[in-house]
């Protein structure tokens, strides 16, 4: 039952909440309860929960977390759009209940259902704008996974298929459940598609996941390798990502190339994605092109908030980029310490057959099982390192060139503006001209001629001008939506890396605990 | 560069790796030690009421070769070959640590302040680790010779720990480290003719079991050894990795305005944290395991060295026995065969008992050694592993 829901407590007594650590107390939980109790409204279906004895949610709730899809990181973020409402704080409630409580993901999505139908068939006839400022308190009913890679064909045309399910309760959609086989190229052409539709216009378009011609090559050949596997899985968690992010966005949901990715059994093949087709190449080019103008254009900034925002992306971009390049090393890192591990638990274990004295002989051997396993978290966590962390930070990186795209384009329509009011400028000069000429017999009809053209240009002139109008104020929309989405994103991610942490140091504590008395043991 | 270990020896290293009974006639300790450009100067300290010393207390200040000079003594000493020696330190060696030290002073442009200083005080921190180890090696060298019996008795320790000057041992020459290193190869090379070409029987069970034993562990201890390290070394790799994430995470932190800013800067400082309960776990694994195993395959290569020596007085009161066959056939210099075999004899008898009394001794030690450093491995595992999250407290939950 939907409990009435306090509004949350606004921002002040966030920093006293953090309490300063001591040694033995516990750093990682005290984190996360800190950034958890800062607004955050709590879920109704898991009060009752919470009243158990929080330190039972200790391990359990952590289990639940990690042995779900990896889907479900995204599920739960689709879900918080729900709590978006104007009257709230756009600044959101972190979802905590995940993590904490042992109430499995599925009872997130259920409740929603009968709220969400409501809103649902109103979406028809309503106007762009209007189903945009619905869009912020609208709750969106619609998770998409993308899983099953499977290898199709043979050879250098071998491609990998995933299978894309859609459930939803949109009634945009025909059936609430459906799902359909897409390749990488088709996931390619989608992106393309939305692109040159809403970019110009000022819509941040996610990006879609890089092409890798070495690792699908690897694959195509066939290298049934940990390495391709890994590939394989990374690409596919991106698909699922690029999807999640594309359908939260309340615009692109509603365009009929999305529905028709996600719906048709049938897709046209993406030609035009190949890196190396004519259209690719003149990808490149307009690429190339795009960056001299955007050296050459000299806007008039009337707007310091384009500036300022502006200058604010490139900062964080820098910066993501930074962490990103280090926590790549740390994930390396983390999986030579696991190789490392494994290989001294084999010595170990060996040691432990040559040793002759019996109980030393025994320890030996539970000291390898305990490398073993040690082992076995190092690789999960460097896992975790790279799925929620590293991943989260390259997507960014994407996502602001997108962003940075946007605003590139808003310069070049201001540039268009701009010269179509010189042109109108010149037509009235020439226009000045002729009236003050002395060609009686030309006059009439040159005259003509030029009101025309003043006529024309003025009209470009006024729709250059609605154009850029347009353009600055989506973008300022989209800008405060992404920042709103960022922030989810980051932490939530935040919350169940710290949880993967924790996870960690726990299970380390078993394994050592379980191997002291052995030690104690030895005679 | 000067540095000192505190003299107040706080956890000697020493006793974790070897558990002597020791009694309070002969006390060694190296009380201070300074490292200087190629060399470090160790001052041992002896307390011993033995009638032989001038005082009950005093000390000498000592280099790295006199050590091995001293250890070199024990091994030619016919007398203490049925003993094993107990084996020398190793160089200390901190070229890895000052050449590390060195490229961060030359400095990379892209590292803030903070980042330096904490580079900084990790190599720093790396290098008093390697040096505290060094006087832990050379220590324990002196104590084992302190506690054993016959070796405490022999002349050239009481000059190496009383005489007050120089001992004008020079480092070994190219000449002799190749010399070395030659008499090793033809050491094993004796060894493998030995017991193989020639068939020599081994007599008694016990040092078949021994032999086999130990050639065994030898190679395993090196191997178990050898991955610890590698194992220490990514986990000190991982504390290092921390350091830039947490700088800039921090950074990301500071330029937020909204909730995520504490979200980042409590994620930096828990990297932070983690950073140095990392290098806390690498130290303590160092410590605990790999120079435990490190210690015990010099052991037990000076173990291995023993069997071979006793080997060898085999072979010899092998090869003395026929050819005391021989003389007694052709019945010529019959007396001086005899008299040679009984000397081979009586060497290999007495070898053969030292050797076993010194084999258990050495299988006593190992297993009290082990036991200890693993409990305490363990113990400072969980430590850590509990600093950074106990079950009990009260867990992350919504407010």
């Amino acid at each position: 039952m939907a409990a009435e829901r306090e509004p949350p407590p606004l921002g002040d007594g966030k920093p006293t909440d953090f309490e300063e650590l001591e040694d033995g107390e516990d750093l990682f939980t005290s984190t996360v309860s800190t950034l958890e109790s800062s607004p955050s409204s709590p879920e109704p279906a898991s009060l009752p929960a919470e009243d158990i004895s929080a330190n039972s949610n200790g391990p359990k709730p952590t289990e639940v977390v990690l042995d779900d899809d990896r889907e479900d990181l995204f599920a739960e973020a689709t879900e918080e759009v729900s709590l978006d409402s104007p009257e709230r704080e756009p600044i959101l409630s972190s979802e905590p209940s995940p993590a904490v409580t042992p109430v499995t993901p599925t009872t997130l999505i259920a409740p929603r259902i009968e709220s969400k139908s409501m809103s649902a068939p109103v979406i028809f006839d309503r106007s762009r704008e209007e189903i945009e400022e619905e869009a912020n308190g609208d709750i969106f009913d619609i998770e998409i996974g993308v899983s099953d890679p499977e290898k199709v064909g043979d050879g250098m045309n071998a491609y990998m298929a995933y299978r894309v399910t859609t459930k939803t309760s949109l009634s945009m959609f025909s059936k609430s459940e459906f799902s359909v086989k897409r390749r990488f190229s088709d996931f390619l052409g989608l992106h393309s598609k939305l692109a040159s539709k809403y970019l110009h216009v000022g819509y941040i378009v996610p990006p879609a996941p890089e092409k890798s011609i070495v690792g699908m090559t690897k694959v195509k050949v066939g290298k049934e390798d940990s390495s391709s596997t890994e590939f394989v899985e990374k690409r596919r968690a991106a698909l699922e990502r690029y999807l999640q992010r594309t359908v939260k966005h309340p615009t692109l949901l509603q365009d009929p190339d999305l529905r028709q990715f996600l719906e048709s059994s049938e897709l046209p093949r993406a030609v035009n994605t190949q890196a190396l087709s004519g259209a690719g190449i003149l990808r490149m080019v307009n690429k190339a092109a795009d960056a001299v103008n955007k050296m050459t254009i000299k806007m008039n900034e009337s707007d310091a908030w384009f500036e300022e925002k502006q200058q604010q992306f490139e900062n964080l971009d820098q910066q993501l980029r930074k962490l990103h390049a280090s926590v790549e090393a740390l994930v390396c890192h983390r999986k030579e310490l696991s190789a490392n591990t494994a290989a001294f638990a084999k010595s170990a274990a060996m040691l432990g057959n040559s040793e002759d004295h019996t109980a030393l002989s025994r320890a030996l051997s539970q000291l390898a099982e305990v490398e073993e396993k040690i082992d076995q978290l190092h690789q999960e966590q460097a896992f975790a390192d790279f799925y929620m962390f590293s991943e989260l930070l390259s997507d960014y990186i994407r996502l602001i060139a997108a962003v940075k795209g946007v605003f590139d384009h808003r310069m070049k329509c201001w540039q268009k503006w701009e010269d179509a009011q010189i042109t109108l400028l010149k037509k009235r000069e020439a226009e000045a001209k002729i009236m003050v000429a002395n060609k009686p017999d030309k006059i009439q009809q040159a005259k003509n001629e030029i009101r025309e053209e003043i006529e024309e240009w003025e009209a470009k002139v006024q729709q250059g001008e609605r154009e850029f109008e347009q353009i600055s104020k989506t973008i300022r929309k989209e800008v405060g939506r992404f920042e709103k989405e960022r922030v989810k994103d980051f932490k939530t991610v935040i919350i169940k890396y710290l949880e993967s942490l924790v996870q960690t140091q726990q299970q380390l504590i078993k394994y050592w605990e379980a191997f002291l008395p052995e030690a104690k043991a030895i005679a | 560069m000067e540095v000192h270990p505190e003299a107040g020896k706080e956890g000697k290293p020493s006793c974790a790796l070897v558990e002597l009974q020791g009694d309070s006639s002969l006390q060694v300790e190296i009380s201070d030690a300074v490292s200087e450009r190629d060399k470090v100067k160790f001052t041992v300290q002896t307390k011993s009421c033995l009638p032989h010393f001038a005082q009950t207390e005093f000390s000498v200040v000592r280099q790295h070769e006199e050590f091995i000079w001293l250890h070199d003594a024990y091994v030619e000493n016919e007398e203490y070959a049925g003993l094993i020696i107990p084996p020398a330190p190793p160089r200390p060696d901190f070229e890895a640590s000052r050449e590390k030290l060195q490229k961060l002073g030359e400095g990379d442009s892209s590292v803030t302040r903070e980042e330096f200083a904490k580079m900084k005080q990790e190599l720093e921190a790396e290098y008093l680790a390697i040096f505290k180890k060094t006087v832990a090696m050379h220590e324990v060298f002196l104590q084992r010779l302190a506690a054993h019996p016959t070796l405490r008795r022999d002349h050239n320790f009481f000059v190496f720990l009383e005489y007050g000057q120089d001992l004008s041992v020079r480092g070994k020459n190219r000449k002799e480290l190749l010399g070395g290193f030659l008499r090793n190869i033809v050491k094993s090379a004796d060894e493998a003719l030995i017991t193989g070409v020639s068939g020599l029987k081994e007599v008694d069970d016990f040092f078949e079991h021994e032999r086999t034993f130990l050639l065994e562990y030898h190679t395993r201890i090196r191997d178990a050894c050898l991955r610890a390290d590698r194992v220490m070394r990514s986990h000190k790799c991982l504390a290092d990795d921390y350091i830039p994430i947490s700088a800039a995470l921090s950074s990301l932190g500071s330029q937020e305005v909204n909730q995520l800013r504490t979200s980042f800067l409590k994620l930096a400082e828990l990297f932070e944290r983690l950073r140095k309960l990392e290098g806390r776990v690498a130290s303590d694994e160092d410590l605990k395991l790999s120079d435990m195993l490190r210690y015990y395959m010099r052991d037990s290569q000076a173990a291995k060295d023993l069997l071979y020596r006793r080997l060898r007085a085999l072979a010899d009161y092998e090869n003395a026995n026929k050819a005391l066959d021989k003389a007694r056939t052709r019945n010529r210099e019959v007396r001086p065969a005899e008299s040679h075999q009984q000397l081979c004899c009586q060497r290999f008898e007495r070898l053969s008992d030292s050797a076993k009394q010194e084999l258990m001794d050495f299988k006593s030690r190992r297993v009290s050694s082990f036991r200890k450093n693993l409990i305490e491995l363990a113990e400072l595992e969980l430590k850590h592993a509990k600093l950074k999250g106990p079950p009990g407290a009260p867990s992350a939950k919504a407010v």
